[in-house]
Order: C-alpha cells, then sequence, then structure tokens
C-alpha cells in the first residue's frame, strides 16, 4: 500500500533530479559558449536549476526525516537512485543540441511549475511560484535561439532541425506518469500531466513556426526514467559530479 | 551577410528602483534587439542591480565631442539667473 | 587653466599632472593609447583565460554550495573579461581583433593561468592567492588615468569582493580537515606560492616600461611595492590556518615593517611567459575551439538579426 509521503517523496526526487542533471550540464558550457555574452547566460540558467535542485533536496530531507542534507542526495546516490527525464541527461554536444533540448524542456517546466503553482501542498506551490519565473526567462532564451538557429543561415537550419528531431523521442518521457504520481495527481499535489502536454505542444508548435522548423512526427518514445532506467551517458556524469564524495567519503567540504 | 564576429555594441540603462532615472551601467555586444536584452539582463542585473533594461544600439547615440566644449558648455557660464540661489529672498521668507 | 588654445599635448599633461581622467575622445600620446591597449586587453584576456583552471573543477565540485559558488564566480569571470574588452574597445580596436591578437599569441595573458589545477585545494589557492594578488593590484588600478579603465576596475573591484573569501574558506577548511584534505591544502599552497607572487611582474629595475605607465598615472604602484602588499597581507592569513609558505628567507623585518621574502626564479618566469608553461598550449587551443564551435552560431544570429533587427 503507498503512502501519500511515499508518492511524494518519490516525485520530489523526479523534481530535484530534473533540475540537478540539467544544472549539471549546462554548467558544462562555462568557458565555451560562441559568444561571451551567451557563456554568462548559460551559466546563469545552470545556477537556476542547482538553486532548485538545493531547494527541493532540502526538503525532501524533511519529507524523509532522515538527517539527509541535500549533498546527499547529489553525491550518495547511484545510476538507478537517479529519477530524471531521460531528455535532461543527454549530452550537450553542439551549441544546437544544447539549445534544442533546453527549449524542448524548458517549456515543459515552464507549464509544468505553471500548473504546479495550483498545488495544494504548501512547499511544492512555493517551490513552483519562485521557480516558474526562472523558468519563464529559460523558455524565452531557448525559445529566441530555436528561432534565431531556425530563421538564420542555411547550415544552421540543418543543424537545429536535426537536434530537435534526435531529441524528439526523449519528450515523452518527460510527460510520463506512474502509480505514485498518478495518486498525487489525484489528491491535487502533482499537477496533471495532459493538460500540460497539450499546453507543452502549443508552445513548441509556436517557437517552431516562428523558427521556420518542422515538428517531427511522434514515433517511438524512450522511457524508463521513472524506474531509474536510464542512458549510459548518466553514469559518466555522475561519475564527474560524484567523485570527491566517493573518493573521501569521511571528509567534509 | 552572416558574419562570424560577436555582434554590436549596445549601451546598456538600468533603473535600479521604481521612481529613479535609467543609468547608463555599460554595455553588452549582441546579434539584435532581443539578444541585446537578454544579454544586457545576464551581464548587468546578476545582483538585482535593477527593475528595468533600456539597451540602445551604439552606433544610434549622437555625442558631442571634446573639441566643442567650449562652444557647446561655456555659454552656460554666465547664467547664474537659471539657479534658484542667485535671487535675494526678504529676511524672514519661508517656504520659498 | 583648461581652455581652447591649450595643444592636445599639453591638456593631456595638464590632466595627467592634475589626477584628471583621460576620456575616450581626448587626445593622447600614441604611445600611452598603445600602452593601454596592450594593458587592458591583456587583463581582459587574463580573465577570460582565467576561467578555465577553475572551470576544471565546477563538474567535480565536492558539494552544491562549492559548486554554485564557483560557478558564479568564474561567471563573474566572463563579466569582467566583458567590462574589460569593452573599456578596452573605447581606444578603437574591436573585441574581435582583441580575440584575434589573443588567439595567434600576440597578445599575451597573466601566465598563472598556465599553471594547472589539480585537487579541489587548488580551487582554494586560486581564491585565495591568485585572486588575492589581482585584488590588489586591481584596487590600485581604480585610480588609473584612463577614464573607462579607471570605471572598469572599481566595477570589478566591488564584485570581486567575496572571490577571495571563497578560496580562502575552502583553504580554512581543508587545512582543518581530514589527514588528506591538510596535505592537498599544503600542495596547493606550494605549487602556486611563487606563480601568485611572480604574478605582479617583474622586478621594477628588470620592467622597462614601468617608467612611462608610472609617468601616465597608468600604473599608480610599482610592482615591488604590490607584491610586497600582498605578501604582508598574505602571510598571517597562512599562519592562522595552519599552513606554511614555502619560502625559508620569509621572514619579518622589523625595520621595513614588512616581510623580507626569497628571490623568485626568473628563469621559469620567463620561460611560462614565452609559451612553455605547463598549459598555455591547452588553454589557447580551448579558446580556439571554442571559439571555432561557435561560428556556425554567431553567423547564423548575425543573418536573422539583419532580417529581424
Amino acid at each position: 500500500m503507498m503512502t501519500q509521503n511515499e508518492n511524494l517523496i518519490h516525485f520530489l526526487f523526479r523534481l530535484g533530479d530534473n533540475s540537478l542533471i540539467l544544472g549539471q550540464r549546462l554548467a558544462e558550457w562555462c568557458s565555451k559558449g560562441p559568444t561571451l555574452e551567451e557563456d554568462v547566460a548559460l551559466t546563469n540558467i545552470s545556477l537556476d536549476n542547482f538553486g532548485q535542485a538545493r531547494m527541493i533536496f532540502s526538503h525532501l530531507a524533511e519529507v524523509e526525516n532522515n538527517r539527509k542534507t541535500e549533498d546527499d542526495y547529489a553525491f550518495r546516490r547511484n545510476e538507478r537512485e537517479f529519477y530524471n527525464a531521460l531528455i535532461v541527461e543527454r549530452p550537450i554536444g553542439h551549441f544546437g543540441d544544447t539549445i534544442a533540448r533546453s527549449f524542448l524542456f524548458d517549456a515543459f517546466q515552464y507549464h509544468f511549475y505553471k500548473e504546479l503553482t495550483k498545488s495544494n501542498n504548501e512547499f511544492l506551490a512555493a517551490l513552483a511560484a519562485k521557480s516558474l519565473k526562472e523558468v519563464q526567462y529559460h523558455v524565452r532564451h531557448s525559445g529566441e535561439w530555436v528561432v534565431r538557429l531556425g530563421d538564420g543561415t542555411e547550415e544552421s537550419k540543418e543543424k537545429i532541425q536535426k537536434s530537435i528531431n534526435d531529441l524528439w523521442e526523449y519528450t515523452g518521457d518527460m510527460f510520463t506518469t506512474d502509480a505514485k504520481i498518478d495518486a498525487l495527481t489525484n489528491d491535487g499535489i502533482a499537477p496533471d500531466y495532459n493538460l500540460i502536454k497539450e499546453n507543452w505542444v502549443k508552445t513548441v508548435e509556436e517557437v517552431l513556426y516562428r523558427a521556420t522548423l518542422k515538428k517531427p512526427e511522434d514515433s517511438y518514445m524512450q522511457n524508463g526514467s521513472l524506474e531509474g532506467r536510464h542512458s549510459e551517458f548518466l553514469g559518466h556524469l555522475l561519475g564527474d559530479m560524484q567523485y570527491l564524495q566517493r573518493a573521501y567519503p569521511n571528509a567534509e567540504w | 551577410m552572416s558574419e562570424d564576429n560577436q555582434g554590436q555594441v549596445w549601451e546598456v540603462f538600468v533603473q535600479a528602483k521604481p521612481g529613479l532615472a535609467h543609468k547608463h551601467v555599460g554595455n553588452v555586444q549582441a546579434m539584435g534587439r532581443e539578444m541585446a536584452l537578454q544579454n544586457a539582463r545576464d551581464m548587468y542585473v546578476r545582483r538585482k542591480e535593477g527593475i528595468s533594461i533600456w539597451v540602445v544600439k551604439f552606433e544610434n547615440i549622437v555625442a558631442s565631442s571634446p573639441e566643442e566644449i567650449g562652444a557647446f558648455f561655456d555659454p552656460m557660464d554666465d547664467k547664474a539667473y537659471r539657479q534658484a540661489t542667485y535671487y535675494k529672498m526678504p529676511e524672514g521668507a519661508k517656504h520659498i | 587653466m583648461e581652455n581652447a588654445t591649450m595643444t592636445g599635448q599639453e591638456l593631456f599633461d595638464h590632466k595627467i599632472e592634475n589626477d584628471l581622467k583621460i576620456e575616450p575622445k581626448d587626445w593622447m600620446p600614441d604611445d600611452y593609447r598603445k600602452h593601454l591597449q596592450r594593458q587592458m586587453s591583456q587583463h581582459a584576456h587574463s580573465e577570460i583565460i582565467g576561467m578555465q583552471p577553475e572551470g576544471n573543477w565546477i563538474l567535480r565540485a565536492p558539494s552544491l554550495r562549492a559548486k554554485v559558488i564557483l560557478l558564479a564566480k568564474v561567471q563573474d569571470e566572463a563579466g569582467h573579461g566583458q567590462y574589460l574588452y569593452s573599456a578596452a574597445e573605447t581606444l578603437g580596436k574591436t573585441r574581435d581583433e582583441f580575440i584575434e591578437e589573443l588567439q595567434s599569441g600576440k597578445a599575451k595573458y597573466s601566465s598563472i593561468f598556465n599553471y594547472p589545477t589539480l585537487s579541489w585545494a587548488d580551487m582554494g589557492a586560486v581564491g585565495w592567492l591568485v585572486d588575492g594578488a589581482a585584488i590588489v593590484n586591481q584596487v590600485s588600478l581604480q585610480r588609473t588615468s584612463y577614464g573607462p579603465y579607471s570605471r572598469a576596475m572599481v566595477k570589478i573591484c566591488k564584485e570581486e569582493s567575496f572571490h577571495q573569501r571563497q578560496g580562502y574558506e575552502i583553504m580554512a577548511h581543508m587545512a582543518r580537515g581530514t589527514e588528506e584534505q591538510k596535505a592537498m591544502a599544503q600542495d596547493a599552497l606550494n605549487r602556486f606560492w611563487w606563480p601568485s607572487i611572480m604574478m605582479f611582474g617583474p622586478h621594477d629595475g628588470d620592467s622597462p616600461r614601468t617608467g612611462n605607465a608610472m609617468m601616465w598615472k597608468i600604473k599608480r604602484e610599482t610592482n615591488d611595492d604590490l607584491r610586497q602588499q600582498f605578501i604582508d597581507k598574505t602571510v598571517g592569513q597562512a599562519e592562522l590556518i595552519g599552513l606554511t609558505i614555502p619560502d625559508p628567507d620569509l621572514k619579518w623585518n622589523e625595520e621595513r615593517g614588512s616581510y623580507d621574502f626569497g628571490e623568485m626564479d626568473w628563469d621559469h618566469f620567463w620561460d611560462v611567459v614565452k609559451g612553455n608553461g605547463p598549459c598555455n598550449k591547452q588553454r589557447i587551443k580551448h579558446h580556439i575551439d571554442a571559439h571555432e564551435n561557435g561560428s556556425w552560431v554567431r553567423k547564423a544570429a548575425n543573418a536573422y538579426a539583419e532580417k529581424n533587427g
């Protein structure tokens, strides 16, 4: 028998891991941006994501009541214990790949947090209100870049279209739910993912239209992240991220 | 056409609080208006420095030059009557 | 008095003499302009290349708190590079030209960034020593005679106040941590001490450009004076956290009210300046790779802006 607390813990892992892993991916851009200003922009968004992850993990420790810290959650779990959506762990690739991933995910986050502000869970509603402001900027930033690259040069159009096509099979997983999350939705704690999906499709269509790009056809969608089944890429990301905490388990930093 | 450079220079003005004037804080390079605005936001208000931003393409600014300093600014030297302190008020006048 | 009958040179001399700032459109001697272009672009390049050694640890930072602090700090460095390029551009070269000079090796950046960061303690050492040394220099440069440079320095000093503290906090924390952490902290200090004090450049007698730069008030204090200031304030900080500065000749000199210290290895210094430091080639290659990978993006954004404004 699932308890509401267990369901909530599962949901918080999903949220925290999404932000943490995307933050880590965007941090890879530091000193590699196409312009100095863009370098700063990408790391700003990375910082927002880490901020969200910290807030969520701190709360998770309270809900679990287990004396864990935000760092225990980030640095002392294995691949199979992470529940982020598959799309955020994809490698950064070239700038177009990063922008395409950010846009597809930011648009999801935007509609997700917008719905989550209505949650009857006090923490989630507050988290959503704070994060919504951040994500609203993220989707503007990535969306405008999709438009620029789509309606830029022939080369850029080809590249960004391919990036979006390649990532498309990972978009379904963002909207996947399971029995635990469905129960939270019924309780008015988690948002309605069908509604989020509808709104997401509208945003994506609008931006792709402005960008003179084609929306890919829905075909097979990868899944499994809610059960902790990931791509091989996640393990390497964690290998870097967790290195010091794992190599010196008794040290404090 | 589609050059590989860092874009154009845009001057950035930030309003720190409601009621204050926008103040020049520096510039950014950007390709186009929207990017200029976003870059200004990311470069100049990372520490909550403001609530409103203007960006102006540098090439659209018309500036006076140092050679004109005399012709432009000296004629104001002898017009002290534009200052409130120029006027003598009767002893004891208040609220004026 | 400033007046219309003064020549450009007289007006310039008058301003320097009276500590008035030189502004972009003012007449200035050619050598003054060139000196500033060289110094300011070198300063900007240092901020940009300086992102790499710290960027090396962002993905591996040992806590989320440490990660966001480091990321914000490296991001500030990008911002400071931007302020400095923008100030340097007022002298008539574009950022694209400055970047070209950096990548071709024509322009230099601070040699300190040609050393590798090998452990997390290096993030402490870089913040505490490298930023510490940079701050001593930048505080002094707030009074430089060129207006845009001076204003950029004021802004940078204000924002950098947390950088050195961040580094010292890491060092202090590790110095009282496990044996391994303490060893890492001492090792980082050992590796970064001499390169840090060489950041101030050659001795005044061996620094041919110092004379003009002082006369024009571009530099306000000499290399050796700034170096001494840095050493005097840093020694006590090392002692406080139980670390040992790797200089057997370091000794308080009662008479001078300052520390005496050992001679730096100038042959090594010039080797690194000439391109033979452990990371010179790696740093430039990283910059060129990023620049080349961004080429199609910049072209696309320019093309879009032409169409849509």
